[in-house]
This record gives C-alpha cells, sequence and structure tokens, in this order.
C-alpha cells in the first residue's frame, strides 16, 4: 500500500505539468493586450509598458513564461497581478468562502444522497422508493440558477429563515442556503447511484449466500452489499469535488459570495492571466488529490483490485 | 445409380440449410438481450408517456413553425410597449423585457437545447465509453497513460474549463458549445465505465467463457459491455438532460450561446433581474428547460430497467 502511494504520488506530477500547461496555453492565447488593459480607453506610455512587459516576462517565449510560472508554484508562490498584487493574498482572502461552501455541500450531498439511496433501495417499488425518485427526478430537472432564485426568494425573501446573500452572518447560516443549492444536483445523482448499484448488490449470490449463511441483515446491506455497491458512487464523488468547485462560479454569484468562483469569472472577463491561472491551479491541485483518495479508497473497498 | 449420385448433394445441402439454420438461432438467442429488452420496453406505460413527451420535444426542434404562427427572427416581432406584460389571449407566455413573445420564442429555443444535449452525449460516451472500456480491460500502461491524460482534461470543471475555453474562442452557437462541452465532459463516462469493467473483469463468467476460447473484443462487448451498461445508461441518460441544462447554466453566465441565436438559458438569465416583479418571463423558459431535461431523465429510468440484465 505504501509503495502504491508513492507511486501513485509520482504518476500525479505529470498530469500536473500537463493540465496546467493546458491552461496556461489556453490563457496565453486570450484576445488582447494587458498591458494596455490597464490603461483603459488611452494610449498606454511605451516606456511604462516596456518595463511591464520586461517585469511580467511577457517579451519571453511561452516555454520560458511557463517556466515562470509553474517554478513559482512549485515553491509556493502563484505569481502577481498586473496591478502587483499577490495571487497568494487573493487566494487567502477567498478562498476559505468557497471551501467552506464546497465542503458544506459535499457533506450534505454524500450524506442525504447515500442515505436516499440506500432506503429506497431497500424499500424499492413502496412508498419512500417513489418519493426519493419523485424527488431526484424535481432536483435534477430543474437548474441550479432558478432553483437558487426561487430559493433565496421564498427563504430569504419571504420567510427571513435565511440571509439573502452575502456571508455577513458567518458559516452556517449564510452558507446553508447555497450549499443546498450546490448540493442538489449531485446529491439526487448519488442517491440515484447508490439505489441502482445496491439494487443490483441485493440480487447478487454472495448476498444470498451471506443471508443463507443466517447473517443478520443489517451485516449482510452494510458490510456485504454497499460494499460492492459504494464503488461507483466513490468514483462519483471523487469526480464530483472538482465539479462543485465549478458549480460554486453559479452559486456564488446569485447569493453574491466573495469566493474563489466569483474572482474567475471576473478575472477572465478582466483577462487577469495570472489570477485565472493561479485560482485554476489550485482547483486543479485539490481535485488530483481527490482523485488519490479515490484511488485509494478503490483498493479498501474491492480487494480483487490489485495492485503491483 | 445415377439417382444416388443426384441425391447425395441434394442430402448435403439440406444438412447445409439445417445448420445455417442452427446458427441463424444461435444468432437470434445471442441478440435476444436487445430484443428482450426492446420488447420489455415497449410494454411500460411510463415509456409510452416519455416516449410521446420526447416526440413532442423533437417535433418542435425539427418544425418550430407547426406550433407558433409568429416567427422570432420576423420584422415587428418584439414590440416594446408589450415589454414585461403578463400572459394574455393569444400571448399565452407574456413578453420578455424587449417585448418579444415568450410562447414562440420557448418554442424556437427547443432545437437548440435539443441539439446541444444530444450531440454532447453522443460524442462524451462514445469517446469516455470506448476509452474506459479499454483501459479497464487492457489495465498496465494503457490504464495509466489513459487515467493520466483523462485526469488532464477532468480536472478542468465543466463550468470552468467551459468559462476559460469559451472566453477565448467565444462559444457563441450550438456546435461551439456542444464541442466544449464534449471535451470536458467525456471524464466522467470514461471513470464510471472503467471503474465498472475493473469491478467485473475478475467474474467467473468472464473466466469461463476465457476458458472457453472466447477472443477479448468478443469478452469485451458480449460479456463484461452488457453488465457494466446499467450504470453507463444511468449516467449518460441522466447527462443528457444535465447538459441541456449546463448550456443553459453556460448561456445564462453569458458565455455560452448568445444572441441572436435562441437560448432558455439566455432568456431565463435576462429575465432573472426582473424576477420579483414578473416571474412569468423566467418561469416559462424554466418550465420548458426543467420538462425536457425530465423528460429524457425518465427516459433513462425505463430504458435502464429494461436493459439491464441483472434487474429482471
Amino acid at each position: 500500500m505504501g509503495r502504491y502511494v508513492v507511486r501513485r504520488l509520482l504518476q500525479v506530477i505529470p498530469v500536473v505539468i500537463g493540465v496546467t500547461f493546458i491552461i496556461f496555453c489556453l490563457v496565453f492565447a486570450l484576445p488582447g493586450d494587458p498591458i494596455q488593459a490597464l490603461a483603459g480607453d488611452k494610449r498606454a506610455d511605451p516606456n511604462i509598458a516596456a518595463i511591464l512587459r520586461d517585469h511580467y516576462h511577457l517579451n519571453e517565449p511561452l516555454y520560458q513564461q511557463y517556466w515562470h510560472y509553474i517554478s513559482g508554484v512549485f515553491t509556493g508562490d502563484l505569481g502577481e497581478t498586473y496591478n502587483g498584487r499577490s495571487i497568494s493574498d487573493i487566494v487567502a482572502q477567498r478562498f476559505p468562502v468557497t471551501l467552506k461552501l464546497g465542503l458544506t455541500s459535499f457533506a450534505i450531498e454524500a450524506v442525504i444522497g447515500i442515505l436516499a439511496g440506500i432506503m429506497s433501495a431497500l424499500k424499492k417499488g413502496k412508498f419512500i422508493d417513489n418519493v426519493v425518485l419523485v424527488a431526484t427526478l424535481v432536483l435534477i430537472s430543474i437548474p441550479v440558477f432558478v432553483l437558487g432564485s426561487v430559493l433565496q426568494l421564498e427563504a430569504g425573501v419571504n420567510l427571513k429563515i435565511t440571509p439573502v446573500a452575502g456571508i455577513e452572518k458567518g458559516w452556517p447560516q449564510s452558507y446553508i442556503l447555497p450549499a443546498i443549492v450546490l448540493a442538489s444536483t449531485s446529491m439526487a445523482y448519488i442517491a440515484r447511484l447508490v439505489r441502482t448499484s445496491l439494487t443490483e448488490s441485493i440480487r447478487a449470490d454472495y448476498v444470498r449466500t451471506a443471508v443463507a449463511k443466517g447473517l443478520p441483515r443489517r451485516r449482510v446491506i452494510g458490510l456485504h452489499a454497499m460494499r460492492n455497491s459504494l464503488i461507483p458512487v466513490v468514483t462519483f464523488l471523487g469526480f464530483d469535488l472538482g465539479a462543485l468547485m465549478g458549480g460554486a462560479i453559479i452559486t456564488e454569484r446569485v447569493f453574491n459570495m466573495p469566493g474563489i468562483g466569483g474572482q474567475l469569472a471576473q478575472s477572465v472577463y478582466l483577462r487577469e492571466r495570472p489570477v485565472v491561472v493561479g485560482l485554476v491551479t489550485l482547483l486543479v491541485l485539490i481535485y488530483l488529490a481527490a482523485n488519490l483518495v479515490v484511488d485509494l479508497m478503490y483498493a479498501v473497498l474491492d480487494p480483487r483490485i490489485r495492485y503491483e | 445409380m445415377s439417382e444416388k449420385t443426384i441425391e447425395r448433394p441434394t442430402t448435403d445441402e439440406a444438412a447445409l440449410a439445417k445448420e445455417i439454420e442452427a446458427e441463424e438461432k444461435a444468432a437470434a438467442r445471442q441478440a435476444s438481450l436487445l430484443k428482450d429488452g426492446w420488447a420489455d420496453l415497449r410494454k411500460r406505460p411510463m415509456f409510452i408517456v416519455t416516449g410521446f413527451v420526447i416526440v413532442v420535444l423533437l417535433a418542435l426542434a425539427i418544425a418550430p413553425s407547426l406550433f407558433t404562427a409568429r416567427s422570432p427572427f420576423s420584422d415587428g416581432f418584439c414590440q416594446l410597449q408589450n415589454s414585461m406584460n403578463g400572459p394574455s389571449s393569444g400571448h399565452l407566455f407574456g413578453f420578455d423585457v424587449q417585448g418579444c413573445d415568450i410562447y414562440t420564442r420557448t418554442v424556437y429555443g427547443t432545437r437548440n437545447s435539443i441539439v446541444v444535449g444530444v450531440l454532447t452525449t453522443i460524442v462524451t460516451t462514445l469517446i469516455g465509453g470506448l476509452l474506459g472500456m479499454l483501459a479497464g480491460l487492457v489495465g498496465g500502461w494503457v490504464d495509466a497513460v489513459l487515467s493520466r491524460i483523462t485526469e488532464v482534461f477532468s480536472a478542468l470543471p465543466l463550468i470552468v474549463g467551459g468559462l476559460l475555453i469559451m472566453s477565448i474562442w467565444g462559444g457563441g452557437d450550438v456546435w461551439s458549445v456542444a464541442f466544449i462541452m464534449a471535451i470536458l465532459g467525456w471524464p466522467q463516462v470514461f471513470r464510471i465505465m472503467r471503474g465498472e469493467v475493473i469491478a467485473n473483469k475478475y467474474n467467473d463468467y468472464v473466466m469461463a467463457a476465457r476458458a472457453l476460447g472466447a477472443g477479448s473484443g468478443r469478452i469485451a462487448f458480449r460479456h463484461i459491455l452488457p453488465n457494466t451498461l446499467a450504470p453507463v445508461i444511468v449516467i449518460t441518460t441522466m447527462n443528457l438532460g444535465v447538459y441541456i441544462a449546463a448550456e443553459a447554466a453556460l448561456s445564462y453566465l453569458g458565455i455560452g450561446i448568445q444572441y441572436p441565436n435562441i437560448s432558455w438559458g439566455l432568456m431565463i438569465s435576462d429575465a432573472q433581474d426582473r424576477f420579483l416583479t414578473s416571474p412569468h418571463a423566467l418561469l416559462f423558459p424554466a418550465g420548458a428547460l426543467s420538462l425536457t431535461v425530465l423528460a429524457f431523465i425518465m427516459l433513462g429510468d425505463v430504458v435502464r430497467d429494461a436493459f439491464d440484465p441483472k434487474t429482471r
């Protein structure tokens, strides 16, 4: 297992380089001149522009610019904006908001999703199964930004249960509604995935064997059936952590939260290449860490999967 | 004597015909999984209902002019004095901020949503499914390389990646939006497929098939594929709805489908600022979007229930 972890960590490095280079190239191709953008409608002073271009390595070839950026990332320096502000500062300021939102939402979708899926699979065809099926259908069908607006109106403006927008009330009051909205689609996905795969597991021979041996139902479902049913769910949860970060852009926009998502959209709009590259790199690193956890969970959940 | 020599070939022919017949029967038995599924599917009332809704949506997408007398591209379609007026006779859904008839725009918006959803789903399922199967079956360095490539692509979340790519290429129309979403979306199918194949490939029926001398291709498509299809079908059919919703989300953020193209997401985005005073402008396109997503997801459900060998 220890060797596997080390090998897997080494495998992550080319992926980090590959994806950062793709992002870097994509952002490098953004139309427009960032130095001219600083000066607005006026023509930029050629001397100052030349100094700035030199300072930000804009005159050097693409691969050298990439080298400056990637060597900075590995020493903990995400670069600075064209205004001279450190991107690490922006991250330090904005990231806790997105992190709290994402983790709250992740917890909601995992707990409620898996529980709903188990209940649904165990009572297949019964009332509770139909309730879960209809509820998940509704959640998947309504777009996040519509659900967000409607809940904001109902819970925030009409019922006054939660703050309408912003994060002044702190965690959990200000975060609970956006987190539910952000979690809604994935929660429904997970419930259905657990339902499908648990239904299949329950019919499998090894479960019949376990029942025939006289094991208590709780143990048969909880250990024998769930262990195999969780494989696709773990895959999905790992994938979804990355998607949650992206979904935060919409949720943060609807609820006006000062997180990474809002900053990212704004930076793409303002063509602040270093900020976009820095923030997306951060999301990528988090995502790759989640991937690693998923792969390790595979080994724990399914001993048939052999690692050399 | 001569009669016997003539008779011989005819008996051979009869034997050959019997053999062919037997082979055809065997082929029919192999295909019965799909045939049974289809027979099962046709009997389900839910399939008839969702099938009907989807046929209507397809009709709306193919020939929107059959459903409304107006055209959103004609002169004088939008009258500013009608801005944000509520539903009235002749204008069932009311008017948007530009004074355009929301019913007509919603009808004409169907095509873009359906095309983006279907196109993205087909491309992601083909790429993700085939590569996922390859990675799961072959394992070793093929799996390692494919998994790393997948990680590189899937490390860009759909909306973040879409935001990044579309701000450079400029989204704008259906094809570019579908293409960009497919590039970003296939890793999900890949991961589910790979996970399922790995979970299935050590099963006894695969060993049995291999022991009987079945080739890799036969094992992959006849034995493992049918057993991995259920979760992939669940994910891809649900994805159909999700991609339709994602297109709406990207358009909502102002980077997906853009004017003069019609998109439900764009209509919802426009209506959002005035949601408190005139909810109709948001609720009708949102309703159409939700209904479409719902129809495709329910279709996925019945198809899965009918085709999955394990649930029968």
